[in-house]
């Protein structure tokens, strides 16, 4: 490997650990800090990808369907946590598992009433479908690098939210002593409604942008689902910055996994959670 | 009086088996002569439901063009979602074969399910006709004389397009599949096309299925700048990567070449990116022979779609059939008799006359395909007459 390709593969790798974390963003928030294991998160990204499909062939430009895609899950999100999530907080790990394992087989088959089995694409919009050449032969999609400059702002978002405002103040109080901030006048339900449905606006963002770059096909939410939980873990749960540096870590041992030792690609990532796991069993960013 | 009424009573129970013997056997023996029954195995449900139902039209179309039945047997289905699953193959074919009773089974399209369907036939000498699955294995090292195919091997398609790879003057090239069997079988077929015409293979790139990060790999080919690349995608894999590989560049510096899976059925989805790409299938669009014009403006009448190489594919499994069962005319289902029909058969394909091999695999014609808008264009022949060299095969 010369360095001209080093350096790009280092580039590859930021990419990659970036859209990872866009993808496990939102179940930071669900599993991270709620503590509901939400096997439904891949689910989300689905719908928003194909949430992206839909709006895009309809008004023709991605840029609005995602404008308008986001309240339109952050409403489904909300109207979830009502129906189903909210009887779930005071019973144990197991039944989250069956109710949200029971959500991706709804949903898989509603889209495939809905939608078809077919395999669709969505184009980058004009402004970014541009590329720029890095070598004779390699050039840089435009929009892979706005994925990057979206993740990291959301990234810094995510961190200003939870750390620096009233909200997030709420959210982490409520994580820890659920009946203490109860008793002392917030609304948990809501503050917890908000979160949730916050969570699945994140992951529903993060199908829709990945929509023109990954196409849009059945089964998609399945491929996101174990590597957000790895990510999640080993972060350290509940932690966002935890979170990004794991997904950078994972983009880092996935790309120069597939490169270096190409037979045991498919290890690298879980070699990669088993080492730090052993390191901090916590995850990286746990506190106390 | 009693001795009497006794012989009455013998006599009307004669009467009545008599009766019997003279209605219900002669009955139910034209039945058995008239009826087969065909077992249905194929994906209904999950990632590969579109593929199972034009499999499924394609047959019935058949049969339906024969007045509804075959050989002058009426046809009865008994039919299976196999849901693309392995682990329930066994379970599944076992339903059809010991449960239904049927002559013959007909399935899948996913490899893995189909090993399984085999194993099954095998162990209870069932006739299996295989209407897509294109692992090598099934008509090599476990071929068996009630086994046959009317797709391909996954050898096929990736050697002829080696051998047109080369013919097109490239010296050097690099492959990319998922990590599987079939991606495997085909890397090889076309590493064996490739070198025959003189070429050289660089490096076989793999990522782990159904993995869709192509970007490392992607800058790998880069700066490896092969003459050029063949790769074994499919479905949203095959999407992804094409969108990726022009999205980086490459698609301008260097051609890409794959099996025709890469741009069946997926090129709206590829939107531009597909446009122009060469292919190696053995079915392609506007190909000119009667037998695909009448079998394309019947399907789509039919069925309000057009059809594709599976509609293809389960079209001449049920005309495989019909070769069996022309051998046994209105007698009984005898296997035998049915086999060295199907083997020494020309099926009439909308793909094109086809024969089987020894191994009971389509020895055909492998199309080189330009994609075109939506379509999949036939420019040439890659390879006439292709044959799998069923590598392992004893029969």
């Amino acid at each position: 490997m010369d360095f001209t390709t080093f350096l790009i593969q280092i580039l590859n790798a930021m990419q990659y650990g970036l859209l990872l974390f866009l993808v496990a963003s939102g179940l930071t928030l669900v599993f991270g800090i709620m503590g509901i294991i939400n096997l439904a998160h891949g689910s989300f990204y689905m719908i928003g990808a194909y949430l992206a499909f839909a709006l895009t062939s309809m008004t023709g430009n991605l840029m609005l369907s995602i404008a308008l895609g986001i309240p339109l899950a952050f409403a489904f999100g909300a109207l979830l946590e009502w129906l189903l999530f909210s009887h779930l907080y005071k019973r144990d790990h197991l039944e989250q598992v069956l109710l949200t394992y029971g959500l991706i087989l709804i949903f898989e088959e509603l889209r495939s009433l809905t939608m078809g089995d077919d395999v669709h694409g969505v184009d980058i919009p004009a402004m970014f479908s541009a590329s720029i050449p890095l070598s004779d032969t390699l050039s840089y999609p435009v929009y892979r690098l706005l994925i990057s400059v979206v993740c990291l702002a959301l990234a810094a978002g995510l961190w200003w939210l939870m750390q620096r405002t009233r909200l997030g103040m709420m959210i982490r109080a409520g994580s820890h002593d659920r009946d203490m901030v109860q008793a002392l006048g917030i609304d948990i339900n809501m503050l917890y409604r908000t979160v949730f449905a916050l969570g699945v606006a994140l992951a529903a963002l993060a199908g829709m942008l990945a929509a023109p770059i990954s196409s849009v096909y059945p089964g998609m939410g399945g491929s996101v689902l174990i590597i957000s939980f790895v990510i999640v873990v080993i972060g350290g749960i509940g932690s966002v910055w935890g979170a990004l540096v794991a997904a950078l870590l994972i983009g880092f041992a996935d790309t120069f996994g597939k490169v270096l030792v190409p037979e045991f690609a498919g290890l690298a990532v879980y070699l990669v959670m088993a080492l730090v796991l052993l390191w901090r069993p916590e995850g990286i960013f746990r506190k106390g | 009086m009693n001795k009497q009424k006794g012989r009455n009573t013998l006599r009307t129970m004669a009467g009545i088996v008599g009766l019997a013997f003279g209605v219900l056997v002669p009955f139910g023996a034209v039945q058995a002569a008239e009826k087969i029954k065909v077992g249905l195995m194929l994906p209904y449900t999950g990632t590969f439901a579109a593929l199972g139902t034009a499999i499924t039209n394609g047959f019935k179309q058949y049969v339906a063009e024969q007045g509804g039945n075959l050989a002058g047997r009426e046809v009865e289905y008994f039919v299976v979602d196999d849901e693309s699953d392995p682990a329930k193959a066994t379970e599944n074919a076992n339903k059809l074969v010991k449960r239904d009773q049927v002559d013959v089974l007909v399935g899948t399209v996913h490899s893995g399910v189909a090993l399984g369907m085999a194993k099954v036939a095998r162990d209870n000498k069932t006739l299996m006709i295989i209407p897509n699955a294109g692992a090598d294995d099934l008509t090599g090292p476990l071929c068996a004389p009630n086994v046959f195919r009317t797709s391909f091997t996954n050898w096929q398609p990736g050697f002829a397009m080696g051998k047109v790879a080369a013919e097109r003057g490239h010296k050097t090239a690099v492959t990319l599949t998922w990590k599987y069997a079939a991606g495997e079988e085909a890397v090889n077929g076309f590493t064996g096309g490739f070198e025959a015409g003189g070429g050289k293979v660089l490096k076989q790139l793999t990522l782990p299925f159904p993995g869709v990060e192509f970007q490392a790999l992607l800058t790998e080919i880069a700066s490896l700048k092969p003459e050029a690349v063949y790769v074994f995608f499919a479905g949203g894999g095959a999407v992804k990567f094409v969108k990726d590989y022009d999205a980086a560049g490459l698609k301008a510096s260097i051609p890409l070449y794959s099996s025709g899976f890469l741009t069946d059925g997926t090129l709206a989805a590829m939107g531009g990116s597909g446009e122009g790409l060469l292919t190696a299938l053995h079915y392609a669009d506007g190909l000119d022979n009667a037998k695909d014009k009448s079998f394309r403006d019947s399907y789509s009448t039919t069925y309000k779609m057009q059809p594709d190489v599976y509609a293809v594919q389960g079209y001449d499994a049920a005309q495989l059939l019909k070769a069996g069962l022309d051998a046994v005319k209105d007698g009984k289902l005898e296997q035998g008799a049915m086999i060295k029909a199907m083997a020494a058969a020309t099926v009439d394909s909308p793909r094109g006359a086809f024969t089987l091999s020894k191994a009971h695999n389509p020895v055909q014609d492998i199309y080189l395909r330009k994609a075109e808008g939506q379509e999949n264009k036939v420019v040439s022949i890659a390879a006439p007459k292709l044959a799998d060299p069923a590598r392992g095969c004893r029969m």
